[in-house]
């Protein structure tokens, strides 16, 4: 017996699990301190390459000319200290979610990005949500059907919504279903005096969600097809059909699970892109996100709310990266804490 | 001989051929775009808003002020592959130092790249750009520059397997043992060994930097100079209830363009690894 | 035709790989019967056609490009060969056990033991949910599993090899087959293991009355567990004796070049057969005679041209080979 005995793992029941768990994101959350660290200091170094004096440009940008408020600024902003001061300050302002003052809304930068995140956050995972169940079922169909037509028709279509620029893809969407159809609204997140009813909101959730998902769902057509086809080569799956497993039931039971893996892996190095990818389809449907802050940030060179969106955006995706590793952990029983 | 089994093997696939065929196509179109239509694209020539086909001097039609839209397209063509060939040069030579320090040394070196690399992928990728190009000015070098700044990590996380796998054979420890330098063992030992995948990552890159910078001037913040086929779609946005082909037409060729590099580095990557390609 | 079927009978299969390059004959022309209670090993190098034979047997080639083009299989007296998928299905993991290679990749990764086990279960039988666990644990503790209540939680990573392959074994006997075919269940495993799971199989087989096939290129392996051995090679089979014969008085060139590969007891086992030298050809490149011919070692000009029949040289022995026929 003493061949077998090697390595007697105890079986991680959910109690035990659930302490992996907890001790998997205690080590995301540790790890993420100097990702966080790194996003504030590119941040920092932005700022001090912008040509001419940063805070002659705020001001000129927020038509302030009022010497009580400059100076306030440069005091805020610690303009006087020497660089490595000015660093300390800021990652210190930063810590008490002070990202300054912006004077086109007229509140707090924290609080301008706050009441815009929520319909963000609400595109991004109706875009996931949509770009995993198609690009896993039409992954899967594609590599249950392998070579035939339909693998064909798959692999062509992912191709194109691979290719597409998801902004060009929802104006045209805009052309056929809201202004040639008449069906879907042209854009905005409710209707005009609506008071965001659940329906209505999702009515003008179809569009926006579409054009940003579909160039993922492309993405995860494509990995979802060939890990099928690989995981599909492994022993286990042999050893399945020979317990008398029909070949549908082998791949939902036992495939399926396994091929998911590179998608959720994907899912993960992919948030911050579509974090990104929302800004542009923002702008495209007026959808009131963080987006559509940015983009009327940039167009008024309100530099700290677009310094502060990064900074926060960096932190959504660390965020939703964390989640996704516990759902791989979740996934993969063999991950362990190293 | 090994050159040749892998140029068959490229051509044998139909796609990536057709890919490289329409590729090269566009980038004639690009070299002669001033051959063809000598006059400036932006100049106004005819009757705004004419369809494609209405007047046979504009197959394309012409947009709201009356510009010839194929005349734009072709210029346009020069502009929005030059963005993506220098952006995919930028991000190839910062990925592969990155990834080759990284793959060469080890230790704590590797570790310090990889959370580097970690980090510019934390950042959102376009806000990132958008961040560069509005503080830094929306110049064509810096949406070159800023668009490779965000697009290095795959490469250099790919130079770096390379290296790995590559910096314990023979050859580079007998290089070392001969007493060559690091650098030199680096440049003119290894990298020319890891260098084929790295370029196939490469052609990709261009793909993805076309669809960036088309989306920067989309926004309205490319270079004012410069007419890309991402703002011909931008600047037909307005309107899309009369005549939504002055949009549709750039936003095709955008699509092809990327169709087609995708399919050339699909192709290339099969030619590479002839083992994976009936997955 | 006597009342009562043998467990497994097979009459002159052939399965035949498809390829871009060719048409080869992977099994070409296999007969064996295995009766209740009997191993029969099936022993070869690799590439000789063991595996394809199993997998033919369960009808789970890889088509394609493997496919039966000939020749039958009998189950307990049934051809199982024209049978269509949905009844294999009913047959492969109640009345055919099959027992694989690598026991550790051979298991679901990311699925419990237990599930994995009460999967066969629900498959074929009525049990419930619940019975079925119940099921599933007596089932690991047959196999001899240390501390089998706490292992059904247990992920396969969890395991060591052996304990993997006992819940393979669990996973093919659960529906007590009239047949067990296993395919190198050793190979993978430390010697000391090996030792344990062989004498398992030996008692589930004595237990069950199960006929059991058992695929090897180890003819050690072969002396400790069957009573009748079959000598394939390059997808035909060269000589068919009992264990015992076969070891007194090998008659093919090649089952003398094997036995002598064989290390003896005690001494380290070679995974390669070091003696026979040269590699078994490809299937797509055989020669026109004799396949075995070009590493023979008493060679004639007749294999060169002619394939041997098998012949019966004795009582229950079979040799394909010009040079033993003459002696």
């Amino acid at each position: 017996m003493a061949g077998e005995l090697v390595s007697p793992t105890p079986a991680l029941r959910g109690s035990a699990r659930r302490t992996a768990a907890l001790r998997l994101l205690r080590r995301r959350l540790i790890q993420a301190v100097p990702l966080m660290l790194g996003v504030v200091i590119i941040n920092f170094c932005l700022i001090q390459m912008a040509p001419g004096s940063f805070l002659e440009l705020m001001t000129a940008e927020n038509q302030v000319s009022d010497p009580a408020t400059v100076a306030l600024l440069r005091k805020t902003y610690g303009l006087d200290d020497p660089v490595w001061m000015q660093l300390l300050k800021y990652i210190w302002a930063l810590l008490h979610f002070d990202f300054g003052f912006s004077y086109r809304q007229n509140m707090p930068v924290i609080q301008a990005i706050w009441i815009h995140l929520p319909a963000t956050v609400l595109l991004m995972v109706s875009s996931i949500a949509l770009a995993i169940s198609i690009g896993v079922a039409a992954g899967v169909v594609a590599s249950m059907k392998v070579r035939t037509f339909w693998d064909s028709l798959v692999s062509i279509a992912a191709m194109f919504f691979y290719a597409a620029p998801s902004f060009w893809l929802g104006i045209m969407m805009i052309v056929l279903f809201s202004v040639k159809l008449g069906w879907l609204p042209v854009g905005g997140m409710m209707k005009i005096g609506g008071n965001g009813g659940v329906l209505d909101i999702l009515h003008h959730l179809i569009l926006p969600t579409l054009a940003l998902g579909l160039f993922y769902a492309a993405i995860y057509t494509r990995v979802m097809r060939s890990s099928m086809l690989e995981v599909a080569q492994l022993d286990f799956v042999r050893t399945a059909r020979a317990k008398g497993l029909s070949r549908n039931k082998v791949t939902i039971h036992h495939v399926l699970r396994n091929a998911l893996l590179p998608v959720v892996t994907i899912l993960g190095v992919q948030m911050g892109t579509v974090l990104a990818g929302s800004v542009v389809i923002e702008s495209v449907f007026s959808w009131p996100g963080v987006g559509s802050l940015l983009f009327d940030s940039v167009s008024s060179r309100n530099y700290p709310v677009v310094l502060g969106i990064m900074v926060l955006g960096s932190l959504v995706v660390i965020a939703a990266n964390i989640a996704v590793d516990l759902i791989y952990m979740w996934l993969d029983p063999r991950i362990e804490i190293r | 001989m090994q050159r040749f089994e892998f140029v068959a093997r490229f051509a044998r696939n139909r796609g990536a051929l057709v890919g490289a065929c329409l590729i090269l196509f566009v980038a004639l179109m690009a070299v002669f775009a001033s051959v063809f239509f000598p006059t400036d694209p932006l100049r106004i020539v005819g009757l705004p808003e004419l369809w494609p086909g209405e007047d046979p001097e504009f197959p394309l039609g012409t947009d709201s002020l009356g510009r010839d839209i194929l005349s734009m397209i072709v210029h346009g063509a020069r502009a929005t592959l030059l963005i993506g060939l220098f952006a995919s040069a930028v991000a190839t030579i910062i990925g592969v130092g990155v990834g080759a320090t990284a793959g060469y040394f080890g230790g704590w070196v590797d570790e310090i790249a990889m959370r580097v690399a970690e980090l510019f992928q934390t950042i959102p990728n376009l806000i990132f750009v958008l961040t560069i190009v509005v503080i830094l000015g929306s110049t064509l070098t810096n949406i070159v520059i800023a668009i490779g700044i965000v697009s290095w990590t795959p490469i250099a996380r790919m130079t770096r397997a390379e290296f790995l796998s590559l910096r314990d054979r023979e050859f580079v420890q007998a290089c070392r043992s001969m007493g060559m330098s690091d650098l030199r063992i680096i440049v003119s030992e290894i990298l020319p060994n890891a260098l084929p995948p790295v370029i196939v990552l490469s052609s990709l890159v261009v793909a993805g930097a076309i669809l960036f910078e088309s989306a920067v001037s989309f926004l309205g913040l490319g270079d004012p100079n410069v007419a890309s086929w991402g703002r011909l779609v931008g600047d037909g946005r307005q309107l899309i209830r009369s005549s939504w082909y002055i949009c549709a037409i750039p936003g095709i060729a955008i699509m092809i363009t990327v169709l087609c590099l995708n399919l050339v580095g699909d192709g290339l990557n099969d030619a590479l690894n002839p083992k994976l390609r009936d997955r | 035709m006597s009342g009562s079927a043998l467990p497994l009978e097979i009459v002159d299969l052939r399965t035949t790989l498809f390829t871009r390059r060719g048409e080869m004959k992977a099994v070409d022309g296999l007969s064996l019967t295995v009766g209740a209670g009997e191993t029969v090993a099936l022993v070869g190098e690799s590439g000789c056609g063991k595996s394809l034979s199993a997998l033919s047997i369960m009808r789970l080639l890889p088509d394609p490009p493997a496919r039966i083009v000939g020749g039958q299989v009998k189950l307990n007296g049934r051809d199982i060969v024209p049978l269509p998928e949905e009844t294999m299905l009913g047959i492969r993991g109640k009345e055919i056990g099959m027992i694989f290679q690598d026991p550790i990749s051979s298991l679901n990764p990311v699925t419990t033991v237990e599930k994995q086990i009460v999967e066969v279960l629900m498959t074929h039988t009525e049990l419930g949910r619940g019975q079925a666990r119940v099921r599933a644990h007596e089932l690991l503790e047959l196999v001899g599993m240390p501390d089998a209540a706490r292992r059904l939680d247990a992920y396969p990573h969890q395991l060591s090899g052996g304990m993997c392959q006992r819940v393979v074994i669990a996973m093919a006997i659960a529906c007590s087959p009239s047949v067990l075919i296993a395919d190198e269940p050793t190979t993978a495993l430390d010697v000391t293991v090996q030792a344990q799971v062989l004498a398992l199989l030996k008692k589930l087989q004595a237990d069950a009355g199960m006929a059991m096939i058992f695929i090897t290129h180890d003819l050690g392996v072969v002396a400790e567990t069957a009573d009748r051995v079959v000598v394939m090679y390059a997808g035909r089979k060269v000589e068919e004796a009992s264990v015992d014969e076969l070891f007194e008085n090998p008659l093919h060139p090649y089952t003398v070049g094997l036995i002598g590969a064989t290390p003896t007891p005690g001494a380290e086992r070679a995974e390669r057969l070091a003696d026979i030298p040269g590699m078994v050809p490809p299937l797509n490149a055989l020669p026109q005679g004799c396949a075995f011919a070009p590493r023979c070692t008493r060679v004639m000009d007749r294999c060169l041209t002619e394939k041997p029949a098998l012949t019966v040289p004795g009582p229950g022995r079979l040799v394909a080979c010009f040079a033993a026929e003459r002696g």
